[in-house]
This record gives structure tokens, sequence and C-alpha cells, in this order.
């Protein structure tokens, strides 16, 4: 801009006098001085920047469809983020989220990885919320080298394992045991399995299909309905007609939790009612209303940290989340933004550990035992990038209108 | 299949079917009068359901659907003076894409009001479990109540429709406009009528459904989508045979379990607007003389 201002001034610099000529000149040397040191700042600054503040992207699902895991887990790590930023951050190096909101659309995810990684370049990458967009961008984490700490559910996240991705909450196989060895408590052995066609419903289907025979139960029939399905009475007119069912299990998100639960009780049919560990959040009870009495699903100790004893280390730490969250956003926690919370944390851990070198970094997270988390207690190693196991689960059953342990 | 699972399997249909129809009804009353598919219909169910839930908060049930259905009439009337109302002669084409522009408009606005969780009236009668017993099989009272509903709104039309001075001129309107503003009906008020009274026919809609099947910002294009293929299905234009055809499609959707997954489930239904549309474009009820008459 300096230069063209220049040519102008020079054609009729030539008609003023000496006192206007020295005028022009040092107005041109202020422009000049100003547009050296504009480009000078804008080459050190980031240098500078980087010394101080630790870039921690997010990809999460904050709107759209699967907003009741992105909200809660970004609320979740801008509170943690600004409690360490306060108390100094990590050793002296203030901490800086960029979060992007991906409304749980695949396309945008992977858009939005290739953005932090290769423009905004930050150190690590928290989310995304969904396995279906986890899924879309795995490579793209692998081949960025930049450690990805997902919160989303399925198996073939870390299964096969890949150096830099890792997950934090528990594993869809994992809750299929556990469902399956309470069945086998509760004598159970044969079964119908309905999911939702989504990331989640699909690998969670596969898991149960695949686990099944292990503790010796029949799927009889396995259906899948589409995630918006509004009515699902002819489907359990369906499994109702064949009497040799015991339970069900239904593997989906909101709303058909509730369809499904409704439409069963309504046509009389009492069965057992199995769900997912999507199911950890007390707003689908309410919106289940009466037919929720009695469904059992397994997840995280935080539903109910209360129950514990106090010799469980997973009580206080789940107790100052929930705190926390509570008072700070005035709703309540979820195991949704739990997963974040361990994330984020374990992150942190590693970074304070060994600094902010990602290959470091990422050695120092596989190495990782005894991390208490709100999901459970982690113990990572090379080969197993998710460090919980089926004890990160109880089972739990709601009773009048509230989550209590099954027994 | 025992007679029990025949009864359930009817019962789910006619659910769903009746649920299509009323929507469908709405498509064909403002095509009657004014030649436009309003792409919107669906979002004046769901704004009925929504904004009932707001409303019973601070009032009770009955009261609450009242002015649910009044608010949605008068949206609806504002879409209309502000959007359609002074186009001049539009092609239908035109037509289509600003109805679906409103229709994408009014879910954001749902969107920033309601936010996005799932909500629900609570049901009229008894609660998520109560059921009643009917011809051997056990459902909730809350289908009688669409059932119901619906079969009123079109015995009403009908009446409507036939026997009052109003409905004769919306007739008027659709049979041919220039002649009927020769007779002195203001067919421009017609046009804002017939949307008026499609979006209380569809928030009434809104409002019987959400106890069986929740109301979310965006429950309404799901079904735009199917009610688009009833209206099709019974003859555009044809409100009775838009209640046959949702039947029929209702009851097809819930017997096809017995046979394919249910995975296929909304691929039968497009399939068979599909089949509607390159056998018998006019539907299965309308006729094929009145369709030629007709731009669309």
């Amino acid at each position: 801009m300096a230069v063209f201002t220049a040519q102008k001034e020079h054609f009729s610099f030539l008609n003023l006098n000496w006192r206007e000529k020295m005028k022009n000149l040092l107005t041109l040397s202020k422009k000049m001085m100003l547009v050296a040191a504009a480009l000078t700042l804008s080459v050190i600054a980031p240098v500078l920047a980087s010394a101080e503040t630790i870039k921690i992207g997010a990809i999460l699902a904050v709107t759209g469809p699967a907003s009741f895991l992105g909200g809660p887990e970004a609320r979740t790590l801008e509170m943690l983020a600004d409690q360490l930023n306060q108390q100094g951050g990590l050793n002296g190096n203030k901490v800086e989220l960029v979060i992007k909101d991906s409304g749980a659309n695949p396309e945008k995810a992977i858009s939005f990885a290739k953005q932090l990684i290769e423009e905004e370049k930050v150190f690590a990458i928290i989310g995304p919320s969904t396995s279906g967009e986890t899924m879309k961008i795995k490579n793209i984490a692998e081949e960025g080298k930049t450690i990805l700490m997902s919160c989303a559910a399925a198996e073939v996240i870390v299964n096969p394992v890949a150096k830099y991705v890792f997950k934090t909450p528990q594993k869809d196989s994992h809750a299929a045991q556990k469902i399956f060895e309470t069945m086998k408590e509760m004598g159970i052995t044969k079964i119908a399995v309905l999911s939702g066609n989504t990331g989640f419903g699909n690998a969670g289907k596969d898991q149960l299909l695949k686990s099944a025979p292990e503790f010796g139960i029949d799927v009889l029939i396995s259906e899948v309905y589409d995630k918006k399905a509004t009515d699902l009475s002819a489907v359990v007119a369906k499994l109702m007609a064949n009497k040799d069912i015991q339970a069900v299990v239904n593997w989906s998100i909101v709303p058909a939790q509730g369809i499904l639960a409704k439409n069963m009780r309504q046509a009389g049919w009492d069965v057992p009612l199995f769900q997912s560990h999507g199911f950890g959040n007390i707003k689908y009870v309410e919106a289940g209303g009466a037919a929720a009495e009695g469904i059992i699903f397994p997840a995280g100790r935080l539903l109910a940290p209360d129950v514990l004893p106090d010799s469980n280390p997973q009580k206080a730490v789940l107790k100052k989340y929930i705190a926390d969250y509570e008072s700070t956003y005035g709703e309540q926690a979820s195991t949704f933004g739990g997963h974040a919370f361990d994330a984020f944390k374990i992150l942190c851990k590693a970074i304070a550990q060994v600094g902010p070198d990602k290959e470091k970094v990422r050695v120092a997270i596989e190495n990782m035992k005894g991390f208490v988390g709100t999901g459970g207690v982690f113990n990572f190693t090379p080969e197993d990038h998710n460090g919980l196991g089926v004890d990160a689960f109880a089972m739990w059953t709601v009773k009048d209108g509230k989550f209590t342990i099954l027994k | 299949m025992s007679l029990e699972l025949f009864t359930q399997y009817l019962f789910a249909g006619i659910t769903y079917g009746i649920i299509y129809a009323i929507v469908a009804i709405g498509f064909n009353i403002i095509y009657n009068t004014t030649g436009i598919i309003n792409f919107a219909q669906g979002e004046f169910v769901m704004l009925g359901g929504m904004l009932a839930i707001s409303l019973n908060r601070v009032m009770p049930m009955p009261v609450a659907i009242f002015f649910a259905v009044l608010v949605t009439m008068v949206i609806g009337a504002l879409i209309e003076i502000c959007f359609i109302r002074w186009l001049k002669s539009p092609s239908v084409l035109r037509m289509i894409i600003i109805t679906i522009g409103l229709s994408i408009l009014i879910r954001e606005a749902a969107l920033h009001v309601w936010g996005d969780s799932v909500r629900a009236l609570p049901y009229f009668i008894g609660n998520e479990i109560t059921s009643v017993s009917l011809f051997g099989t056990k459902i909730s009272p809350q289908v009688l109540w669409v059932i119901g509903t619906c079969s009123i709104v079109v015995v009403f039309l009908s009446l409507f429709f036939k026997f009052t001075s109003l409905g004769q001129e919306m007739r008027a309107c659709s049979a041919n406009r220039t002649a009927a503003t020769l007779c002195g009906i203001n067919t421009k008020n017609m046009v804002t009528l017939s949307f008026m009274l499609s979006a209380g026919i569809g928030a009434l809609a809104g409002c019987v459904v959400s106890p069986i099947t929740y109301t979310e910002y965006d429950s309404g294009t799901g079904l735009a989508i199917k009610g688009f293929t009833v209206a099709i299905i019974g003859g555009l234009g044809n409100s009775i045979g838009a209640v046959a055809g949702g039947l029929v499609l209702g009851i097809i959707e819930a017997f096809s379990i017995s046979l394919v997954p249910l995975a296929f489930q909304d691929a039968i239904a497009i399939s068979i607007l599909l089949i509607i549309l390159f056998v018998r474009p006019h539907g299965l009820f309308g006729s094929s003389e009145a369709a030629r008459l007709k731009d669309f």
C-alpha cells in the first residue's frame, strides 16, 4: 500500500515547494515504518505466543442431533481450561482451547480436523463426540501425527490400534459384556436386539451379536430402525408374537430409547428392557415417564457417586466434577461431559509430565496407569488405547424415576 | 399370523396412516385453493406441538392446545401475506422453492427458540403405560384420540366445503380463479384463509400426536415427505383420498415388517410413491381429466 501511495505522490511531488516536499517525505517514512512494524510483529507474535500457550483443539457436536453429547463436552472443556489457566497453566504454559462445532456431521468433522491440524497447528484434538465422525478422521489424525482423544464409544476407534488415537468412553464391547453377564445372572438366554441406524447403533449391534454366543445367549431377532422413527409399535408387535423372547436390548440414541419403552409397555409386554450406556441421563428417564421404570443399562459411576463407598477412588473425582459443573452451568452433569473431562485431564497430566512434545506425550499416555477419571480407572498400554475394563461399568436401573444400582 | 398380531399391525398401521393423512389434508387445502404445494406444511405440525408444550406450562392443556392452534393459524396467515400474496402469477417451480425455503426458515427459528431437546405433551388420558384393550390387542388411548380427531377434522372439512358459503367460495377459487373474481369473491383473502385453515389443522395434528411421537425442532421434515407421498397417492386435492391413501400407506408399512427387515420401512414408502407417480400420477382416487386441466 505504501508503495502505491508513493508512486501517486511522485508525479505531483515535483510541483510542490520544499516545505510540502518535506511533509510528504515524513508522511511517507511514517507509513513505511508502520508497515515494517506490522510485518515484524506478525512474524514475531506467533513465535512469542507458542512459547506461552498450548493450543488444544476440539471437534464436538455442540449443536445438532448429538448435542446431548457435544454440549456438555464443550462446556466441561471450557470449565476445565479456565480452572487450569487460573491455577497458572501447565508448567507456566497457558492452555488455549479451539472448539469447533461439527453438528455431528462427519464431513464437517473431516474439514475441521484438517483445519485444526494444518492451519491452527493444534497440539492435540479432543473429540469428536460421535463414533461415525471419529472413524472418518482417525486416519487424518494418524497421518497428521496429532494426538486424538476421542469422546465416542465404538470399539473400532481403538481396534485396530492407531498410534495417535485414544478414546475415553468405556468400550461398547464391554457394555455388551456387562449386559450379557447380568442376563446370565437373571437366567435369560433368548433375546431380541433392536438398534438405530447410526454409527453408534450399528457398532453396538455388531458387538452384541459377536459376544452373545460366548455367554450362551441366543439372539432370536435383530432389527434396525431409522433413527428418526417416531413409532415402533409395529416392530414391538412382531417381537411380542415370538413367545420365546425373554428380554429386549435396545442400542440407540434419543428419542427412540423412550419411544420403544413406551410402545412396549403400552402393548402390555413386560419383559426386561436393556438399553445401551447412552441412556445415562436423567432427562431420558423423564422423557420415558412411567415407561422408563425398570429399564436396565450399564453406565459409569457418575450417575450416583453417593452410593459408592468412600474408599472408592472415583468418588472424590466424581463429586468434585459434578459440583463444579452444576455450579458453573446450572444443569445436571452427565456421563458424556465426563468423557471430555477424562480426555482433557489425561492429556494435561501427560503434558505436565513430559512437556509439550507430541511424541513424548503420546508415549506418556500409552504408559499411564491408574488414572482415576469419571469413566473409571484408566490403565493404558501400547495395545490398549482405551484403558478401561468391564469393571468401569456398573449396572443401573430406574426406580421411582431415579437411577439406582441394580441388585 | 395370529389374530392378535394381525390386529396389532393393523392398529400400528392406522396410527401411522392417520398422522400422514392429516398432514396430507393440509397439503390438499392449500393446493385446492392456490395450486401451490406448501412444503412448509410439516413445520405447521411441529409448531403446533412445540407451542402447545410451551403454553402448557402456564395454562391447562386444552387451553394451551387452543392457543397453539390459534397462533399457528396466525403464523400461516402471516406467511401467506408476507411471502405469497404479492407475487404476480408465479410459476409452480418458483412457489415450491419459496415454500421449501420457508420450511427451512421456520425450522431454524424453532431451533433458536426451543433448542434441540426432545419434548412431548403429556398424554391426554393416563400416562406412558396406560393402554386399553381393543379387539384383543392393547393400544394407548392416545391412538384413539388421534383417530377421533382426524375423523372429526375430515367430517368438518367436508361439511365446510359443501355447505358453508365460505367453503364454496374457496372451491370456486380453485375451480376458476378469474371467474371467482368476477363473481365478487375476494380471491386474495381466500388464499390467506386456506393457509390459515391448513396451518390450524396441522397444528391440531401436531398437538394430538406429540405424546406418541415426541416433538423436536426438525420433526416436521419427515412428516412433510410422508404427508406429500400420501397426498399424491390419494390424488392431489382429494381429502377423502388423502385419508384413504394414508391408511393404505400406513398399513402397508406396518405389515411390511412381517416380511422384510424394519430398516426398509421408509424405502417401501418412497417406492410406493414412485410406482404411483409412474403408473397413475393422478393418484388412486383422483380423476385423470381433472389432473390434466391443472398445471401441476
